[in-house]
């Protein structure tokens, strides 16, 4: 085994993350996870359970939440892939989900709330205009050891109703 | 929590992807990942190869004909959850899907890739043995199909061999005289189940019942499916037909005892769950033979 491991074989990897491409050389088992914390240093992408329960290194993959411990980086090369360094907008201030995570107190010890932010990104496409339980819903898949979800799910509102205030200001 | 090294190929054509697998005997099948790169992450397992198969396109499709559903290799769950036509043609995929794991998961996982993992605790294995699907099997030396009754054969462990790679699922339309129900209990959300059920129930034209099946995962080492029928006589269930079912399911069904449940607990969920979700697919059937399918 040893022998294998000094011997392992290096792929070229080219990762797009939050819209900049990265040339890599990774052995195959390298998680997303650890590519991009480790190789990339990106380390907001964080990571919990290791095997897809916990939801902290959820990071989106052409626009999807993924669990970022579930995939090989050299798997993920074809795609765009969104950190939570690359939520932010443009101008550097915060994105509504982002924003309305600080007004609702929607953290505390924050290890969780990449996955959260990225997750919740993704789902506001979906359905721009969450009910409280389909708010909920959106966050059934990360975990959270200490707000106890009620100030996630008031976030995930108040991050809705930022969003429809940006556009009804830009339009 | 990391993998074993292991030597990694990312074939663009399925011949490719054969001759992969045929020329290393420890190799494995990499799609969706969502059950496999955990097994490799704790070292559950550690094949020598992966043979990665997303770059294989023609395997992502979802297609409908009045026959049934079929799902290619590359599909992910929450396509096929998402797909009208498949939502029509066979209700009970959506009803199933849409309590595989969490959302995220789903983006991700391949409904092909879950049901030749096999593990007894997931939902669209049982769908498969429950509708009498089939599974398309290629190798370098050719295609053969497996039906449902034919694939299953121990926790984990289905009679597909190590150099074929499943490229497709079908999932025969639900009969215009039918009705189906899912329903499982887990922990908490998202969670494999402690025990779920899933039914299909068909009628005459007065709704009297001519076949009662329901499903059953996490209560056996493979999904196990049972015929009730002998249990129902008339177009609406009484309580002791339902009752009847229970105990003609728990006497073909032996469930184990785990960390998450003991078996007692499971029998009793087993039952709960046959009473709740048989009812519901009779509700679902008459509600389609009068016009309001949903």
């Amino acid at each position: 085994m040893t022998a294998e491991t000094t011997t392992e074989q290096l792929h070229d990897v080219r990762l797009t993350v939050n819209g900049v491409v990265h040339d890599l050389r990774l052995p195959a088992r390298r998680l997303l996870s650890d590519a991009l914390r480790h190789d990339l240093r990106l380390t907001g992408t964080h990571v919990g359970c290791e095997h897809g329960v916990c939801g902290a290194c959820t990071v989106l993959l052409d626009g999807e939440p993924v669990r970022a411990c579930l995939m090989f980086a050299v798997s993920a090369q074809d795609h765009e892939i969104t950190t939570v360094e690359g939520l932010s907008r443009p101008d550097g201030r915060l994105s509504p989900v982002q924003q309305a995570f600080r007004d609702c107190h929607g953290l505390q010890c924050g290890f969780c709330t990449p996955g959260f932010l990225t997750t919740i990104t993704a789902g506001l496409r979906e359905n721009p205009t969450p009910s409280e339980d389909e708010a909920r819903d959106m966050i059934a898949g990360n975990l959270c050891r200490c707000t106890g979800y009620q100030n996630i799910v008031a976030a995930v509102c108040r991050a809705a109703e930022i969003t429809r205030e940006d556009e009804e200001a830009s339009s | 929590m990391k993998p074993a090294p292991f030597s990694y190929v990312r074939p663009t054509t399925l011949g490719e992807a054969l001759a992969a697998l045929e020329a290393d005997s420890h190799a494995k099948v990499l799609a969706g990942g969502q059950s496999l790169v955990p097994l490799l992450s704790m070292r559950l397992a550690a094949p020598s190869a992966l043979v990665d198969i997303n770059g294989l396109s023609e395997l992502a499709y979802v297609r409908t004909d009045e026959t049934g559903v079929r799902i290619g290799a590359l599909a992910r769950h929450a396509e096929v959850e998402r797909d009208p036509d498949a939502r029509q043609v066979q209700p009970l995929l959506s009803k199933a899907l849409r309590m595989v794991a969490h959302a995220t998961i789903r983006n991700r996982g391949t409904t092909v890739g879950s049901i030749v993992h096999a593990d007894a605790s997931a939902e669209m294995p049982v769908v498969l043995c429950l509708l009498g699907g089939t599974v398309t099997a290629a190798s370098s030396t050719g295609t053969r199909t497996v039906a449902a009754d034919d694939l299953y054969v121990g926790p984990l462990e289905t009679t597909l061999r190590p150099d074929e790679i499943a490229t497709e699922v079908f999932f025969p339309a639900l009969p215009p005289d039918a009705g189906v129900a899912f329903d499982e209990i887990a922990r908490r959300h998202g969670d494999y189940a402690l025990c779920g059920v899933a039914a299909l129930v068909r009628a005459d034209a007065s709704g009297v019942p001519t076949s009662v099946r329901a499903g059953y995962l996490s209560v056996s080492e493979v999904p196990t499916v049972v015929d009730l029928t002998r249990a129902f006589g008339s177009a609406l269930p009484t309580e002791a037909e339902l009752d009847a079912a229970a105990d003609l399911a728990l006497a073909s069904l032996d469930p184990e005892g785990d960390i998450h449940a003991t078996a007692d607990y499971r029998r009793h969920l087993a039952r709960v769950l046959t009473r709740k979700v048989v009812r519901r697919a009779f509700e679902d059937q008459a509600s389609r033979s009068t016009g309001g399918a949903s």
